[in-house]
């Protein structure tokens, strides 16, 4: 066999190999969602679909989502100003290289860790219940250090041109951050910003000490100052998709049918949120 | 030259050394270019001359370990001591050697130098970016699709747009960092007609590594090589009879 024929055949085997992984991961997905949704829905009952205080979801899919966006609240814009300064502003040195080792750190944190954390740092030490507000800071502690990364990546990533171009206009340093840099970043940052939400939504470690699991909430009460019954009040307990799967099997009743249901929407939800992510 | 008044000039430069780190890239340049006319910076790789235009407008603050000192005056005013970086930049507008525009559409883009220093009337920032488009000789291929974005256009209309994103600012001086080297000879020769119809209103700088170009466009040229200037003259005096045996080496192409 001559150079050119066993460099083919190489390149042939190499190509199958990717494929058959290729195939090996979509497959792997594909079963294990269908699993988890066709086996969430068939032992699902319509009265689970309900926003009730016991034996339904709604509540704790309506949890999911508030305390997701409350957290970003919190942790897009100290992330993204952290990703500004690290690409723009911070100096190479010790210091720069310090701080992004703690950046690095941080997103790696076991997110049980972050749990005991939150509990400390926002019940024992802040005196807050436990809340949605707890859960929402706790799970801000595993955002920002994701949202920092990709807003970091997406400046340095630019033509180094835009900010050139900007400055030779008479822009200041800050005038091209804000109407050249950024607006040209943005879909990457909402790229981070939208594997951080995935990652809030399927936190329950980080959020088994701060959150509480309490999901007495009356939907016809809209007063943020009355008994935290208020769905909007973020001082009160609220119990998530996720608590309620560890919940379901757990302690409260032994419901595997309520926490499979459970599984399968959280899995929805996510997947929807990593399809809206390659849009 | 030595007989015109001094208000013909509009930089004046003497003494100026520029350091980065420890390798002296410009090496007591002294030159005055005039006003309303193009001034060719011509010479090898290396040799100086991008970095001496970046200086003019100050670019250069950018850069880490850049030390310059000397004096550069436009209009008889110190650009490092009695003008902050802002206004220089205002006064002289710079062209880059990529075309570089936004990724934002093409109404924007000319409207961005503008709308950065504060206009913010739609009429009268209509008013800038037609004129300004007009200025650049590319109102008519692009009056349609002043909301398409700028990154869609060929890279000669992208270089046309980048001067009418400079113009729109109002400058007095515009730099040019080697425009048409990404660009084909059509595009060329419409960015070189484009210069020699601006500098009735303005001063152009411009940096070429194409003699035939600074032949073609310039009035005066100055030749650089290894941080210095060796001849700075007419362009027509300089290409003809240089008086300097490296110009002449450089110019017949015995090396570079």
């Amino acid at each position: 066999m001559n150079r050119v024929q066993r460099a083919r055949g190489i390149n042939q085997i190499m190509t199958g190999v990717f494929y058959l992984i290729a195939v090996f991961f979509f497959t792997l997905l594909i079963g294990f969602a269908s699993y988890v949704i066709i086996k969430g829905f068939t032992g699902a009952t319509p009265e689970m679909f309900a926003f009730a205080r016991k034996g339904s979801i709604g509540n704790q899919l309506f949890n999911t989502i508030y305390l997701v966006f409350i957290s970003l609240l919190f942790s897009i814009p100290l992330g993204v100003t952290a990703g500004i300064y690290l690409a723009m502003y911070a100096k190479k040195g010790f210091l720069t290289k310090f701080l992004r080792i703690c950046i690095e750190t941080l997103s790696s944190l076991p997110s049980i860790v972050v749990g005991l954390f939150g509990y400390l740092v926002f019940l024992v030490f802040f005196g807050l219940g436990k809340s949605l507000l707890a859960g929402a800071l706790s799970v801000s502690i595993l955002a920002i250090p994701v949202i920092t990364t990709t807003t970091e990546d997406a400046i340095n990533g630019l033509p180094g041109h835009y900010l050139q171009a900007s400055l030779g206009l008479g822009a200041t340093r800050w005038q091209s951050i804000y109407h050249v840099l950024i607006p040209a970043c943005i879909p990457r940052i909402m790229t981070g910003v939208i594997l951080a939400a995935g990652r809030g939504f399927g936190e329950a470690a980080a959020l088994l000490y701060t959150t509480g699991s309490g999901t007495d909430l009356r939907w016809n009460n809209w007063n943020l100052t009355s008994p935290p019954t208020c769905p909007l009040n973020i001082f009160r307990p609220a119990e998530t998709l996720s608590l309620q799967i560890w919940g379901g099997l757990q302690i409260n009743g032994q419901d595997p049918n309520l926490a499979n249901l459970s599984a399968a929407i959280l899995m929805i939800l996510v997947l929807l949120f990593s399809i809206g992510e390659m849009h | 030259m030595e007989a015109k008044k001094a208000n013909d000039y509009k930089f004046d430069i003497s003494h100026l050394n520029l350091h980065y780190g420890d390798f002296h890239a410009l090496k007591d340049v002294n030159m005055k270019i005039e006003a309303n006319k193009i001034t060719a910076f011509i010479g090898p790789s290396g040799c100086g001359k991008s970095t001496f235009l970046k200086t003019l407008n100050r670019m250069n603050d950018l850069v880490e370990n850049c030390k310059i000192d000397g004096n550069v005056l436009l209009d008889g005013k110190d650009i490092f001591k009695e003008m902050d970086e802002i206004t220089l930049r205002h006064r002289v507008g710079m062209v880059f050697q990529q075309p570089n525009p936004f990724p934002k559409s093409v109404y924007d883009n000319v409207a961005y130098g503008p709308r950065i220093a504060g206009i913010k009337k739609k009429s009268q920032l209509d008013e800038i970016v037609e004129r300004s488009l007009r200025q650049a000789a590319i109102w008519d291929e692009l009056k349609d699709r002043l909301n398409k974005s700028a990154l869609g256009l060929s890279g000669g209309q992208q270089q046309r747009l980048c001067i009418a994103r400079t113009l729109a600012v109002e400058p007095e001086v515009i730099l040019m960092d080697e425009p048409t080297s990404a660009l084909d000879p059509i595009s060329t020769s419409k960015i070189e007609d484009l210069a020699m119809e601006l500098k009735k209103d303005y001063t152009i700088v411009m940096v070429t590594h194409n003699m035939q170009q600074a032949v073609r466009v310039s009035d005066n040229t100055a030749f650089f090589l290894l941080g210095e200037v060796i001849e700075y003259n007419d362009t027509e005096k300089l290409f003809s009879i240089p008086e300097d045996k490296r110009t002449e080496d450089y110019i017949t192409g015995r090396f570079g």
